[in-house]
């Protein structure tokens, strides 16, 4: 009943928020004609090296998709409709504090406030973080296979460690990217300016990536790892990430060690940092694509994610694989 | 008479403090925000991580690696030589030593803890903001964040503790409790508990080194306070980064590798 009531005020916030910024116009995230940095109104402050702030905590907890639904054309939601996708998936997230329901017997996010509907959300009206290709959905692949990233062989995961999801091992999770993209939950990041440097610190799993703001020679191509190398630059109140040099180990919807990411970053106002990124990797899609994920204030402090630590899970499923394993022989005997 | 023996006590008092603070006179250069300025990558170069204490060369924990990761001998850094154990807590020590390939946290891959991340054998960056200083290390990616302003209480306990810091003229005083007490000091064995309190200071002694001076207070495990004294080496190369060891992946074999199923061929070395 406690929680129903936290809920209903969450909502109550999201749509006040909601109805409030767009009557105030305030809705330029979502906004088709504002290219980052064009927003003449709002000049960031800066760190005392002259950098455009962008310090602080910040959210890119959403319920918009990366792709559109097949069955939406708009590139907006109006803000009723937008309200009503909310309510919905909080409706949703609710349900599984139900006793009884399967949410509340494995692995229920709600229960520790770690679901959308209990964070801070980055509201924004599109139905789909990407913008292009126009349609709001990845391009047509190379090999002419969906525009989808390949799923892991299900049948054979649970053979060994090494066979399991990076994230379930907590070797690295979606949040770090590049991109930065929605975790799931603790999609949370801390951003600090330093003399030269730009430090993004993931929450999942306290993944600090530093980012040189100077020009140097290309990164070597044998040195490769999960999150790539990337090197930065400021044009006017943007700040540009460029990322490559990825491992391969950890393709991002498909896309492997070849892709390059390019990332921006623009704060439009004391609350909101417009975040875009292009992927370009021409082994897989026929072209680029670019999506916009604006991240949002949150409150701090970012705590200590250890993860691999107490990761009893991947122990647990094996040994569980290996005991059905055995049972099944000995059925076969008998 | 009074007022003269609190002067002679206020001078000694200033001369003590200056001699641990600034090993050296030097001043260094100013960060945009007019601190010191300790940005940069660094690392130490001693046998610390090893263990603190003095020791010899010795074989390696496995014979298999022969020479190549053997111990090398080191006068220790601990500040009078030996750790102030409790009797219970030196048993202990050599208990740990004698297990230290099942037992020790660095071996699979856990957050180092502290003072440890700072003397392991890889490079971490300090990046100085206003609000906070980081400290990120190579070594499993391990990140502290010393808070400068709105110092609190730690939250809940953490591997990397709670990190309150402070600016002491030339010097970053950094408070740090809230440890969960899994972490140790080295390979060696040497351990503390959760109710460990580190004060670290990093000062500069000249533009490519650091003086690291770290005092350990742990009542349940030491008969009392202890320091440790090091230099830090900035790594001067030009371009360079910390790069990823995200070594969870390098420890799954020896955590998990007996759960693999029959016959599952292992993934090439």
């Amino acid at each position: 009943m406690r929680k129903r009531f936290l809920l209903s005020i969450t909502i109550s916030i999201g749509f006040v928020v909601c109805a409030s910024m767009a009557e105030a116009g305030q809705l330029r995230l979502v906004q088709p004609d504002l290219p980052p940095g064009a927003d003449a109104s709002y000049v960031a402050p800066r760190t005392p090296d002259g950098q455009p702030d962008l310090q602080g905590f910040w959210t890119n907890a959403t319920y918009t998709p990366l792709q559109r639904s097949e069955d939406v054309s708009a590139e907006f939601y109006t803000p009723e409709e937008y309200f009503e996708m909310l309510s919905g998936r909080v409706d949703r997230e609710e349900a599984q504090t139900v006793p009884g329901t399967t949410g509340d017997v494995h692995y229920d996010f709600t229960q520790f406030g770690l679901d959308n509907s209990q964070s801070t959300l980055s509201l924004n009206l599109r139905t789909s973080l990407i913008v292009d290709p126009p349609n709001g959905r990845l391009p047509d692949r190379v090999d002419g296979q969906g525009g989808g990233g390949r799923g892991r062989n299900r049948e054979t995961q649970y053979d060994q460690v090494q066979n399991m999801p990076i994230g379930s091992r907590c070797i690295i999770m979606g949040g770090a990217g590049p991109p930065l993209m929605d975790a799931g939950y603790n999609s949370n990041y801390q951003i600090v300016q330093s003399p030269g440097y730009v430090t993004i610190l993931t929450e999942m799993i306290h993944d600090a990536r530093i980012i040189p703001l100077s020009d140097g020679p290309a990164a070597p191509e044998e040195l490769r790892q999960w999150v790539g190398l990337s090197r930065g630059h400021w044009e006017g109140e943007t700040l540009i990430v460029e990322t490559s040099n990825f491992n391969g180990g950890r393709p991002f919807q498909g896309a492997g060690e070849n892709r390059h990411v390019t990332e921006t970053f623009t704060r439009l106002s004391d609350d909101h940092i417009d975040y875009r990124f292009t992927v370009e990797d021409e082994t897989v899609w026929n072209r680029n694509w670019t999506a916009s994920a604006p991240l949002a204030r949150t409150v701090g402090p970012i705590f200590e994610f250890a993860c691999h630590e107490t990761n009893y899970g991947i122990a647990n499923i094996l040994s569980g694989a290996r005991q059905e394993e055995r049972e099944a022989a000995e059925a076969e005997q008998n | 008479m009074q007022t003269r023996f609190v002067a002679v006590a206020i001078i000694l008092a200033f001369a003590t403090v200056s001699a641990a603070q600034t090993p050296e006179t030097y001043t260094a250069a100013r960060a945009p925000d007019g601190m010191p300025d300790l940005n940069g990558i660094w690392q130490a170069i001693n046998t610390a991580n090893w263990n603190v204490e003095a020791h010899s060369a010795a074989p390696g924990p496995m014979f298999e690696l022969g020479a190549a990761y053997a111990v090398p001998g080191g006068f220790g850094v601990v500040d009078g030589g030996t750790i102030p154990y409790q009797p219970w807590a030196l048993e202990q020590r050599d208990e740990n030593f004698e297990n230290r390939m099942a037992l020790d946290p660095e071996v699979k891959c856990y957050l180092p803890g502290v003072p440890r991340a700072t003397y392991q054998p890889f490079p971490f960056q300090i990046l100085q903001s206003q609000q906070h200083v980081m400290i990120v290390h190579e070594f499993a990616g391990a990140v502290r964040t010393i808070y400068m302003e709105d110092h609190v209480e730690f939250p809940a306990p953490s591997w990397m503790g709670w990190s309150n810091g402070t600016w002491e003229g030339e010097t970053l005083v950094v408070d740090t409790t809230g440890f969960n007490g899994n972490a140790w000091f080295d390979r060696a064995g040497n351990f503390f508990s959760d109710t460990l309190h580190v004060v670290e200071r990093f000062t500069a002694r000249s533009p490519e080194t650091l003086t690291y001076e770290v005092t350990i207070e742990d009542p349940a495990v030491f008969t009392r306070p202890w320091t440790m004294t090091m230099p830090l080496y900035r790594r001067a190369e030009q371009n360079l980064q910390l790069t990823e060891f995200r070594c969870v992946e390098y420890s799954e074999e020896l955590l998990y590798g007996d759960l693999r199923k029959p016959g599952t061929p292992a993934p090439p070395r």
